[in-house]
């Protein structure tokens, strides 16, 4: 152990603040980072999920229209019976 | 050369005949249809040489009028300024031709890419680089450059412009498909530029002092043989990848 | 020679394979920043010139070296990508240029704050400083290049030709910038091989810098499985993978 009391330590004979300055910078940026990258995850799972649910909508729309398409197609009198 | 001045859609033109060009003849043909078509749009010639000559007035009123500091900072300034005209005229290396399609005409033409684009790129220098070379001694007089350092000035932007053409391409064939290419252009393209930069401004400096500069400018020549034989590759690839 | 690298050219195989990997990681990463970076603050001598400033060292020159070597990883990534056609190779690159900057940008603030008490300015125009901000633009510029196509397979063959272009160009602009001016002190890691160093230094210095690298590895981790996801969203291990993951 190189320092007797806390104060020392935070005082880092003379040089604290560059050196917390640079331990803090380094770490936020790092810890930013991390953060982000480990959300990234999450959103791009969300965002295909996403993605999914539209074109799984857009082709239920597309076979009801179909089905409409053929109910109307059928000759009149079927549909009135 | 009896060939008539080439339209803007000479590669399509060249289908049936390519076969039988040669390498020199597809060169020219290159070079001779993007001087005609800048020759018929003066302003892209003149506007980044007025550029540079306004940046370059804009020092003095700046920094004040003493002839000694202007004198001290010259080589700078005609070189930062050299950089940016290049920068701003760059833009027009691709542009047009990708917009009307030539461009990719001119890939699919069966000569290799690097003679066209090495072409294209000539053109571009002729265009920009060499109207600064000739109105940069009129500048330095302006700035008070040092007697002794006017072939140097000379030397230095007679093969370092060529550099930053070549360089200049690679960034914009990358960038050439993308809507707002401007800023990322320079982004990407001003690191690339600060050999030379760092180079062509201490030869000055050094001749300013009298003494020998030949080393730095040896630098330089090896900064535009290397960039002359692998920039057209690069931009070759790059435009393969923008066009796609 | 090289196939039982094949099937991490699968990337269901190789997104498995950093899924697996992340955990291992994250525990060297912390077991061995934890250590050397105690070490550094607490226990590791002062310098005997520059005091207890002396411990900006464990943070600077893991940053500094590992922001040049996260370069060279991404220019082999592209070359790869490049001549081998990979498309997990540009996923890498991708994961890997915002590391590579973060750490530029580390080892630049680091030393800006230990420039300030050793030479009396945050920052000079010297040969090191400047090539080391040139990196960082180069950087920045290679996650703009990424950011400006919509499509990611093109912005990871465009980004990989400037990586490749910037690679043959560090070099030259580190001599032009050495030779322009030079302040900066020398290599000090590179004297560790002649034992200048005292072991007391080195040793917390070995951990922090393993620390630092492993940290590099869990960040990259992440980011490529993001990529990899990213970029195969179509396939349908993908899309079963997210069917499960929305259910929980």
């Amino acid at each position: 152990m190189q320092f007797t009391s806390f104060n020392d330590f935070i005082n880092m004979g003379g040089y604290g603040f560059y050196v917390w300055l640079s331990f803090g910078a380094a770490a936020l940026i790092l810890t930013l980072l991390t953060i982000n990258s480990a959300m990234g995850h999450k959103q791009v799972i969300n965002q295909i999920a996403k993605r999914k649910k539209r074109e799984d909508k857009l082709r239920e729309a597309k076979m009801l229209r179909q089905q409409q398409k053929e109910f109307s197609d059928k000759p009149l009198n079927e549909v009135t019976e | 050369m009896t060939l008539p001045a080439q339209s803007e859609q000479l590669p399509t033109q060249t289908t049936q005949t390519s076969a039988q060009l040669s390498y020199r003849h597809a060169f020219m043909l290159v070079l001779k249809r993007d001087l005609t078509i800048a020759m018929r749009h003066k302003d892209d010639i003149i506007n980044p040489l007025l550029f540079f000559v306004i940046v370059i007035t804009l020092f003095p009123l700046g920094i004040g009028p003493e002839a000694k500091t202007l004198s001290r900072i010259a080589p700078g300034i005609i070189w930062v300024a050299a950089l940016l005209a290049t920068l701003l005229s760059l833009d027009r290396l691709f542009k047009s031709d990708h917009l009307d399609g030539s461009l990719e005409q001119m890939l699919l033409s069966p000569h290799p890419i690097f003679i066209l684009v090495l072409a294209k790129i000539f053109a571009h220098w002729l265009i920009t680089g060499l109207p600064l070379i000739l109105i940069a001694p009129l500048l330095a007089v302006l700035l008070h450059l040092d007697k002794n350092s006017y072939t140097a000035l000379l030397l230095t932007l007679l093969l370092g412009t060529p550099v930053l053409s070549l360089l200049g391409a690679i960034g914009v064939a990358l960038t050439v498909g993308i809507k707002k290419g401007g800023v990322l252009l320079s982004l990407l393209i001003l690191p690339l530029y600060i050999p030379v930069l760092i180079f062509a401004t201490s030869a000055i400096d050094t001749a300013a002092l009298g003494l020998p500069y030949s080393g730095q400018l040896a630098i330089i020549a090896a900064l535009f043989f290397g960039s002359l034989t692998l920039a057209p590759f690069a931009v070759g690839a790059a435009l393969k990848v923008s066009t796609n | 020679m090289w196939k039982f690298l094949h099937p991490y050219a699968n990337p269901e195989t190789t997104y498995h394979f950093t899924n697996k990997l992340l955990p291992w990681l994250i525990a060297l990463a912390a077991l061995f920043l934890s250590i050397g970076l105690v070490w550094a603050l607490l226990f590791a001598p002062a310098d005997y010139q520059q005091g207890d400033s002396f411990r900006i060292f464990y943070v600077h020159v893991p940053a500094a070296s590992l922001s040049m070597g996260i370069y060279v990883s991404m220019a082999i990534a592209a070359l790869s990508s490049l001549v081998w056609q990979l498309k997990l190779a540009d996923a890498s690159a991708a994961a890997m240029a915002p590391v590579g900057a973060a750490f530029t940008a580390i080892a630049l603030i680091t030393g800006a704050a230990w420039g300030k008490p050793m030479w009396g300015t945050w920052w000079i125009w010297d040969a090191r400083l400047t090539s080391e901000l040139i990196l960082l633009f180069l950087y920045l510029g290679v996650i703009a290049l990424h950011n400006a196509f919509e499509d990611k397979n093109l912005a990871g063959k465009a980004a990989g030709i400037l990586t490749l272009v910037g690679v043959i160009n560090i070099p030259i602009i580190k001599y032009s910038v050495d030779w322009w001016n030079t302040l900066h002190q020398g290599s000090t890691v590179s004297k560790i091989g002649k034992p200048s160093m005292s072991l007391d230094m080195l040793w917390p210095f070995i951990f922090s810098f393993l620390g630092f690298s492993f940290l590099v590895g869990v960040i990259i981790c992440l980011r490529f499985r993001n990529e990899i996801l990213a970029r195969n969203s179509i396939r349908p291990w993908v899309r079963e993978l997210v069917e499960k993951s929305v259910v929980k």
